[in-house]
Formats: structure tokens, C-alpha cells, sequence
């Protein structure tokens, strides 16, 4: 393999792994704190990436403008989500903010058919992120040099908020000790509302992301990277930011390298993550940054 | 300055408090002695807004003179915001989190950083080896010095009321003089103190008023002196 040929695989790699990042911090803080698997995430990703497609191709406006509007746009719908489906289920036993998980998911899909129609619309893609680089004989596409900074920018910011602002001292706070938390004055339901917001505003991010790497949009596009970026979460050690960061990276990179170095198994690409979602479950069911897990009592 | 009547608490089908009043006044450190199971730490959590099933009323008088206010169905966060609050049982000290951002946290309801930081170093001054401790996690502390950080914790809130709930459970005899000698000081600096305890000994003697508790009801009541010398508390919670 040629260093031009790997570098490329390595570019793709890391794009991806960011991609999977990016979804998987979202699962990881709401699961932190709440010990709930929110299976909307990958649906709010979609609607994400369609809040592009409607502001490039309804609306006009320019790529970067209507990115921003949808990943506040899908900041709103996680917060109301939560709202909707989870907080009014707080004191039910844990199953059944799981059902109502899958139910929002769900209809978030089944609206989007209904609202979107479910056919696979094409996604504006800004020249200067698709125009090949020539360094020195190697050929990379700017969008993958950009997902992964992005990406790094992102985190950087969601990691000052949670260690070094009030806001984020009460997240890590809820995800020991609700109780003890509110007793604190800390208003709870507001943080959980921000933690939704956030990880919403993530998967959007990630979502238009990758909508600019497969160039369109349907209403079930979040299913497969949500499932993706859960196992992920769960590799990294589900309730951990660092770990959901390496997890996504790291699967990025087993996908895309499998492949790259064995063609032949490209057919079972999808294959892998979940295989490594059971070794991971049989080995080490904490994964790489999780602590134990504990029952409260 | 704070007032309960009739207060009725149960838990599923246990009835945990059976109509049980009393008054806390300003200044005072009011104890609620009884075995386990008499409803004190219902009481106490029912006044911090942690109980659901609540009847009867909770009043409080913030100042000298104003109209009292219920508290019934008001969030924990929302006691907190009116003056009242809870070193809870157990200690309940966020283990991950380090002694300093424990007690950040219980100066979440404010947001003078000026009067935050004050306080904090009254905190610090109060329990020198917390200061030693800031930077280490709250996990890695004894249970002495998490029992203070718990104080403290609650402290930071700047309350008007302080409720503490078994502060010297499982801790070492020594220990336990040092956190009533806290108690009484935290007293003399203007702060109306709760005591929920088991130590009946310890608490009757730093009380001026107590409650003596059996199955959800009031037995007995009177100044802490008074319980001290009554021969049926000294049979039954002094050891004869």
C-alpha cells in the first residue's frame, strides 16, 4: 500500500471515528446521568442534517449559517424530548424511560417520512471542503482534515464546560448523586435539560457532518451511525466523555482499516463494530474508561 | 422561626410520622432523639422538601416579624433558596469530585462569589483539615473529615436553618466531641441548628430544646437539661 493510499485510508478513518465520537458523547452524558440509553440520539442526528438540506436548498442560505441554526435547532428538540418523554417518567422504574426511548425514536423516524417524504434528497457540499489538497504527491480531501479538527474543537469545548464551569460541576455531581445534588440547591431538571441540549446539539453537528461525507439525507440516516456510536460509547465505557472520544475514534479506524487491509471482508464492514460490541460485553462489560457500576441504593 | 403541625409522612403503606408538631426557635439547636425507625430523619427530610407524601403544615418565618410561609410542596432546591439546609445521613459526600468543588457545590444557589469565598474560608477555619484536604477527592477522606465536609457542604448555602442528620454516626468518641463542639460554635455564630441523633447523650447536652420521638409520635419534649435528668430518657436512651 502506498503511503498516498494509506494516508487517505487514515484521513477517512479518523474522519469516521470523529463522526462516531461525536454521537456517542451525546449517549455517554445522558446515560451518565440519567442511566438511560436515549435510543432518540440517532434520530435527532437526521433531523440535524435535514434542517441543512431545508436551509441550503428551501431557504438559501449559505452552508455555514444554516449548519449553526440546525445544530441549535436540534438542541431544541432533544431539550424537548426530554421534556416530552423522559421527565415525566423520572420516578418509573428505569424500563420504562428505555420504552419510551424507542418509542420517540420511532416517531421521530416515522414523522420525518411523513413530513420529509422518504425519499433520499442530495446535500449542498461547500467547494472548499470537497476540492482534493495536492501535499507534496499526496491527495486529501479537506473534509477529512476538517470533521476531525471540528471535531477536536468541539470536544475541547464540551470538556471546558464540564470541568471547569458551574453548570458542568453539577453534571458530574447528578451522575453520582441526584438526591444529594438537588439537596444542594442545584436545579436539576435544568442541568439534565442542558445535558440533553448539548449532546443534541453534538449528533446534529455530526449529523450535517456526515451528510457532507455521504452527500444526502434520509429519514432512517441516523440509525446505523447511532448504533455505531452507542457500541462505541459502551467500548470507550458508557458515562465517560474520554472514553466515548477514544471509543468512536477507535472504531472508525477498525472499520476503514479492516477493509482497507483485507478487501475481501468489506462485505461484513457493519459486522465489525458489533462483533466488538460482544467482545467487549463478554471481556471487559465496563469498557475501556468505565468504572463499575454500582446499584444505587 | 420555623413551625410544624400535624406533619403526617408515609412511605408506601407505613405510616412513618404520626401528626407530630414542633416549633424551632431562632437561634436554639432543637433535637429529635429516638430509636431507629421513630421518624426522625422523616421529619427532618420532610422539611427539606425530599418527602412526597406529606400532610400537615411546615411554617416558616425567615425574619423577625414577617408573616409565616408554608414550605409544603417545595422542591429540595427550593428549600435550599429560602435558608434551609441538610447534612444528610449517611454523609453523602460526591467522592469524585474534590473536598473544594464539594463545597463549590453547596454555594450553588448563589452567586455572590465574594460572600462565596467568605464563607468558604469560615468553612476551612471551622475544619482546618479540610483546608490541608482541598485539592484531594472526597472519596479519599475518613469518615471524620467526610462528616465535616458534609457540615461544611451544607454550610456553604449561607442557611438561616442548618439540619444535620446523625453527624457523629460511626464516628470515633473523639470525633464525636469535636463535631459537637462545632455544632455549639456554629450555633454561637447565628445559626439555628436541627439535630437529628441517635447519640442522645451528645445531642441533649448542646440542645436547649428536645424532642423525644417513638413510632412516628412525640413522647416526650422539654429543654435538654430537663430530658438530661428525666429518669424515663435516662432508662430508655441513656443507658439507666
Amino acid at each position: 500500500m502506498s503511503l498516498d493510499i494509506f494516508l487517505q485510508h487514515f484521513f477517512n478513518a479518523l474522519t469516521l471515528g470523529s463522526l462516531y465520537a461525536l454521537i456517542a458523547i451525546g449517549y455517554t452524558m445522558v446515560y451518565g446521568i440519567l442511566r438511560l440509553i436515549n435510543f432518540a440520539h440517532g434520530d435527532i442526528l437526521m433531523v440535524g442534517a435535514y434542517f441543512v438540506f431545508f436551509g441550503t436548498f428551501a431557504f438559501g442560505w449559505p452552508w455555514g449559517v444554516s449548519a449553526l441554526l440546525a445544530v441549535a435547532g436540534a438542541s431544541v428538540l432533544g431539550i424537548v424530548v426530554e421534556k416530552a418523554a423522559y421527565r415525566p417518567l423520572r420516578d418509573a422504574p428505569r424500563i420504562s424511560a428505555l420504552i419510551s426511548a424507542i418509542a420517540v425514536s420511532f416517531f421521530i423516524e416515522s414523522l420525518a417520512v411523513v413530513v420529509f417524504t422518504g425519499q433520499p434528497r442530495p446535500v449542498l457540499q461547500p467547494e472548499w471542503l470537497v476540492s482534493e489538497w495536492q501535499l507534496g504527491g499526496v491527495r486529501i480531501l479537506p473534509l477529512t482534515a476538517f470533521v476531525p479538527a471540528m471535531t477536536m474543537a468541539l470536544v475541547v469545548i464540551l470538556l471546558y464546560i464540564v470541568y471547569h464551569t458551574k453548570p458542568g460541576l453539577a453534571m458530574r455531581a447528578i451522575s453520582k448523586d441526584i438526591e444529594t445534588t438537588r439537596l444542594l440547591g442545584v436545579k436539576v431538571d435544568n442541568i439534565i435539560a442542558l445535558t440533553f441540549g448539548i449532546g443534541s446539539a453534538l449528533a446534529a453537528a455530526s449529523g450535517i457532518m456526515w451528510a457532507l461525507r455521504y452527500p444526502q439525507v434520509h429519514p432512517y440516516m441516523g440509525i446505523m451511525p447511532g448504533l455505531k456510536a452507542f457500541i462505541a460509547a459502551v467500548f470507550g465505557g458508557i458515562g465517560s466523555i474520554q472514553g466515548a472520544v477514544i471509543g468512536g475514534v477507535t472504531l472508525g479506524f477498525v472499520e476503514i482499516m479492516t477493509v482497507a487491509f483485507m478487501p475481501d471482508l468489506s462485505g461484513y464492514r457493519d459486522a465489525f463494530a458489533f462483533v466488538l460490541l460482544v467482545l467487549v460485553l463478554l471481556f471487559k462489560p465496563t469498557g475501556l474508561l468505565g468504572e463499575s457500576m454500582e446499584e444505587k441504593i | 422561626m420555623l413551625e410544624i403541625r400535624n406533619l403526617h409522612v408515609r412511605y408506601g403503606g407505613i405510616q412513618a410520622v404520626q401528626g407530630v408538631s414542633l416549633r424551632i426557635a431562632r437561634g436554639s439547636i432543637v433535637t429529635l432523639i429516638g430509636a431507629n425507625g421513630a421518624g426522625k430523619s422523616s421529619i427532618i427530610r420532610s422539611i427539606a422538601g425530599l418527602n412526597k407524601t406529606v400532610e400537615g403544615d411546615i411554617l416558616l418565618t425567615r425574619r423577625e416579624g414577617d408573616a409565616p410561609v408554608s414550605l409544603m410542596g417545595l422542591k429540595p432546591e427550593e428549600m435550599v433558596r429560602r435558608g434551609i439546609s441538610l447534612s444528610p445521613e449517611g454523609r453523602r459526600i460526591l467522592p469524585h469530585l474534590s473536598v473544594e468543588e464539594n463545597l463549590l457545590l453547596g454555594a450553588y444557589s448563589r452567586s455572590d462569589s465574594a460572600g462565596i469565598a467568605r464563607d468558604m474560608a469560615w468553612v476551612y477555619e471551622l475544619f482546618p483539615r479540610l483546608k490541608e484536604r482541598s485539592w484531594q477527592k472526597g472519596g479519599t477522606l475518613s469518615g471524620g473529615e467526610q462528616q465535616m465536609l458534609a457540615v461544611g457542604r451544607a454550610l456553604m448555602s449561607q442557611p438561616d436553618l442548618l439540619m444535620l442528620d446523625e453527624p457523629s454516626l460511626g464516628l470515633a468518641p473523639l470525633l464525636v466531641r469535636e463535631i459537637f463542639a462545632i455544632i455549639r460554635r456554629i450555633n454561637a455564630e447565628g445559626k439555628t441548628v436541627l439535630l437529628v441523633e441517635q447519640n442522645a447523650f451528645a445531642a441533649l447536652s448542646v440542645a436547649n430544646y428536645a424532642y423525644i420521638l417513638e413510632v412516628g409520635r412525640v413522647v416526650l419534649e422539654g429543654s435538654g437539661r430537663e430530658l438530661l435528668a428525666n429518669p424515663k430518657v435516662k432508662e430508655a436512651y441513656l443507658g439507666g
